[in-house]
């Protein structure tokens, strides 16, 4: 195909040229940064928990007549709920990942640091390991033998006193890794507190935190062999097949209020509907991006097709002539197709400067991270692609003109 | 001459039906767009309080010790208060008001038969907090600063939950139990819920929808154990049983401060507060702040990230239907060269022409205005549907539905303007030739 005709004719033509050039640009720069911010949204929602989701429900209570000892009532509970048929395990725990509420401490490599190093999850609970379905990746789990109830811990550290530390614990990989680079982390000790050391016995693959807002530290975790006392706070996780699920909460919820008729049940839930409720705002952000991105192509492909019907119908008596002087219908096809194309590429050309511009700004406003390469190409392909389809309709018009109309006078 | 420019844009238009579609449409959607993610960010970045945000104030202190920095950069004043603080600034009564709150998810147990026991958000605050806010009442009254000290078991309780538990009588007088305590009920609040609920920011709860279940005073519902629902500790560890004189932040302080000399007046005071905090050795920096209300709710964030977000992406589609009318306006326009040399040679002026053709685009833009209303109540009920915090309060109002034909009509004579003009500079000679 001769570039040159379709060069000379679109000299001609400038202020409609730049025009759809600009709007091209426009477009493209808006679609990388959209779909980028679109595939983040997606990577976020798709941040990995650890735990065995689809086998998991969460069941909260909270007691109308405080028990008289709330944690003698967590385990009554606890072995109530293990009888449950159906049930593989059950565990209490402060905290799920992607729960919301949160409880979390500051880690120190040394007692005397003037400055955390991170902050990190802090679980409580005995079996979370087997209950959550977590995976033990060196060392061993926590026995039961190494828990301590909650309240002779809180009264230590208040008191100053070190007696019982270190006490062990599991930590995530990602919190290992991050703590000791190419060591190994097993009889390693962090703090927590001046006086609260903690020894680490064993290393967990995963194992996300309640309040996963950054991606860079979400699978930062502790299990710490602390007993919590039955409360509102505190979820009881019990494990089941999946097909299982609401039988197993509806038998637990009957089971609890048998125990304690006055007690309330504030959650119970299947696991699933933690992560759904966890993500939503992600989810709606990237259905609006995808409508916008869509109703943007959408918009640019109208704009492509009404131009292209103006040029041709601009043009009818030049094709005539071409096509009697021998051009085929193919011919006049590719050269409102090579025309498109060759407009388009300028278009994206301007865009990827526009995208890249766009990017920086976006990183100044918001906590964004740098646009990767890789969506420039992505922007490039969808504009082509609409460029083509939109000018598919008016170009085969034009290969419709018959070569009669270039003896007719206008 | 401007009912005859009408009826020409309007055959004009009725020409091109296929070209006038296009441009209505795409007019229409960047207009929906821009519209309904405006009236998003309208709505959650409004002034919660409109005749009181003027007077409304935040202070901060920092009791974190010298080595233990609030922030990792040492330059954030905390945004909570410790309780000796909040109390010590409220017993000074520097300010024409002022109240301290908390909040706190409590257990409200219905009187006996009415149903079951259930969580619901609850308030824990002092006196001034209704008179300062302007919460309405429906019945009774807030309780006094005599209240406060004397831990009364009062409680002032929201028309939502009144109706639910009285059915909507004057419940002044019956009894409550929060979190197993017996509280009197002394006010009834009508309808109360800021949008964006300001004095909650890093508080706990939620910043948008249904507005607070109960609010008890401070005092007395400490005395009963009702716990905050965010505490920050800055010694070894936060005592919950002694919250009242632990190291730790765990309450919000707002006071009136009615002109510029008082919010001078009680910086003044904060700095000399914080140094005579420093002086007792309570203190180990004298880094204070004061922020109005709207100033408070910028730099915290209130409004999320996303919300704006969407709206700049909005306003760059909008760029695009623009640049996208203006191309096929003109591709309209040069087709009717002719058309326009005759006009020019029966002696229609430049002007004349040039109104011609920016009344056609004002069409253009009218007919995309409607058009874009209608996208812009369907983009709602979209967000209505989705499951984000603030989805149910997406409504137009008025304004945002005049300002809707504002900018469409805007976008629309931007976009008719280079064709316009290049309409007008046609020279009539060259075109009359060619006929």
């Amino acid at each position: 195909m001769e570039l040159r005709p379709i060069l000379a004719t679109l000299r001609r033509h400038k202020v409609i040229l730049w025009l759809l050039m600009l709007e091209i640009a426009l477009s493209c720069a808006i679609i990388c940064n959209g779909v980028f911010l679109i595939v983040q949204r997606l990577q976020h929602m798709d941040m990995p928990s650890g735990i065995a989701e689809r086998e998991l429900v969460q069941i909260q209570q909270a007691p109308i007549e405080p028990p008289a000892d709330r944690f003698a009532r967590a385990q009554e509970d606890l072995a109530t709920l293990r009888q449950i048929p159906g049930v593989q395990a059950v565990a209490m725990s402060n905290q799920v990942p992607f729960g919301g509420a949160s409880s979390n401490g500051n880690v120190m490599l040394s007692p005397t640091q003037p400055h955390p190093t991170l902050n990190a999850a802090e679980y409580f609970g005995e079996n979370l390991v087997q209950t959550m379905g977590l995976q033990l990746v060196a060392g061993r789990p926590l026995r039961p033998d190494e828990y301590v109830n909650a309240d002779v811990v809180i009264k230590a550290l208040a008191d100053g006193n070190d007696k019982g530390f270190p006490m062990p614990m599991l930590v995530s990989q990602a919190l290992a890794t991050r703590l000791w680079p190419q060591q190994n982390p097993l009889g390693k000790l962090l703090w927590l507190a001046p006086t609260a050391s903690f020894r680490v016995v064993g290393v967990v693959a995963t194992l996300a935190r309640a309040n996963a807002y950054n991606i860079a530290t979400a699978q930062y975790s502790m299990i710490i062999p602390v007993h919590m006392g039955a409360d509102k706070d505190q979820s009881y996780l019990l494990r089941t097949r999946p097909a299982d699920r609401q039988q197993v909460i509806a038998a637990a919820v009957a089971a609890l209020k048998h125990a304690d008729p006055t007690r309330v049940i504030t959650h119970m839930r299947a696991y699933d509907e933690i992560r759904s409720d966890y993500f939503k705002d992600d989810r709606a952000m990237a259905g609006i991006l995808v409508s916008v991105i869509v109703a943007l192509l959408l918009v640019t492909g109208l704009g492509i097709v009404g131009l292209a019907s103006f040029w041709v119908s601009q043009r009818r008596k030049q094709i005539g002539i071409r096509r009697a002087l021998g051009a085929t219908r193919t011919d006049i096809l590719h050269y409102f197709q090579t025309e498109n194309f060759l407009i388009v590429t300028l278009g994206i050309v301007i865009g990827m400067v526009l995208a890249y511009g766009l990017s920086l700004w976006l990183m100044l406003h918001y906590e964004l991270p740098h646009l990767p390469g890789i969506y420039f190409p992505v922007g490039a392909l969808a504009l082509w692609a609409i460029g083509q389809l939109a000018v598919l309709g008016p170009a085969l018009r034009a290969a419709a003109v018959p070569p009669v109309v270039a003896t007719r006078s206008v | 001459m401007f009912g005859y420019y009408l009826d020409l844009a309007l055959r004009s238009l009725k020409r091109n039906k296929v070209l006038t579609t296009l441009m209505v449409l795409a007019l229409a959607l960047g207009i929906g767009a821009t519209i309904t993610t405006l009236a998003v960010l309208r709505l959650l970045s409004g002034d919660p309080i409109p005749q009181k945000s003027a007077q409304l104030f935040y202070p901060q202190l920092d009791p974190y010790p010298a080595n233990q920095p609030f922030s990792r950069s040492g330059k954030r004043v905390p945004y909570l208060m410790s309780y000796i603080d909040a109390m010590n600034l409220i017993h000074a009564r520097k300010a024409e008001r002022q109240a301290a709150m908390a909040m706190s998810q409590v257990k409200l147990t219905p009187p006996s038969g009415v149903g079951k026991p259930f969580y619901a958000q609850g308030v824990l605050t002092t006196t001034d907090f209704f008179p300062m806010f302007d919460a309405p009442f429906q019945y009774g009254s807030g309780w006094t600063a005599a209240d406060d000290e004397g831990r009364a078991q009062v409680a002032v309780i929201a028309g939502s939950l009144n109706d639910k538990l009285f059915g909507g009588a004057n419940s002044v007088g019956r009894m409550i139990r929060i979190e197993d305590h017996d509280f009197r009920i002394i006010g009834v609040l009508r309808t109360w819920a800021p949008q964006p609920r300001f004095y909650a920011v890093h508080l706990g709860g939620h910043s948008y929808g249904e507005g607070d279940a109960v609010f008890v005073p401070l005092q007395g519902a400490r005395a009963d154990d009702l716990m905050p629902s965010t505490m920050m500790g800055y010694g070894k560890s936060i005592d919950v049983e002694h919250l009242e004189t632990a190291p730790a932040i765990w309450l919000g302080l707002w006071v009136q401060l009615p002109n510029a000399a008082d919010v001078a007046a009680y910086k003044m005071f904060l700095g000399n507060y914080a140094k005579e905090q420093v002086a007792l050795g309570r203190y180990q920096r004298t880094d204070t702040a004061l922020s109005g209300l709207m100033e408070w709710m910028r730099s915290e964030h209130v409004v999320p990230d996303d919300v704006r977000l969407q709206a700049g992406l909005a306003f760059g589609f909008l760029l695009i239907c623009v640049v996208n009318t203006v191309g096929l306006l003109l591709a309209k326009c040069l087709r009717r060269s002719r058309e326009i040399g005759v006009r020019r040679a029966l002696g229609a002026s430049r002007g004349a022409i040039f109104t011609q053709f920016m009344v056609e685009a004002a069409i253009v833009g009218v007919a995309g205005g409607v058009l874009g209303l209608v996208f812009a109540e369907l983009g709602l009920w979209g967000i209505r549907h989705q499951p984000a915090q603030y989805a149910s309060l997406a409504h137009l109002d008025l304004s945002m539905f005049l300002f809707t034909f504002v900018v469409a009509l805007l976008a629309s004579l931007v976009a008719g303007l280079l064709p316009a003009w290049r309409a007008c500079v046609v020279a009539p000679a060259p075109q009359l030739k060619a006929v």
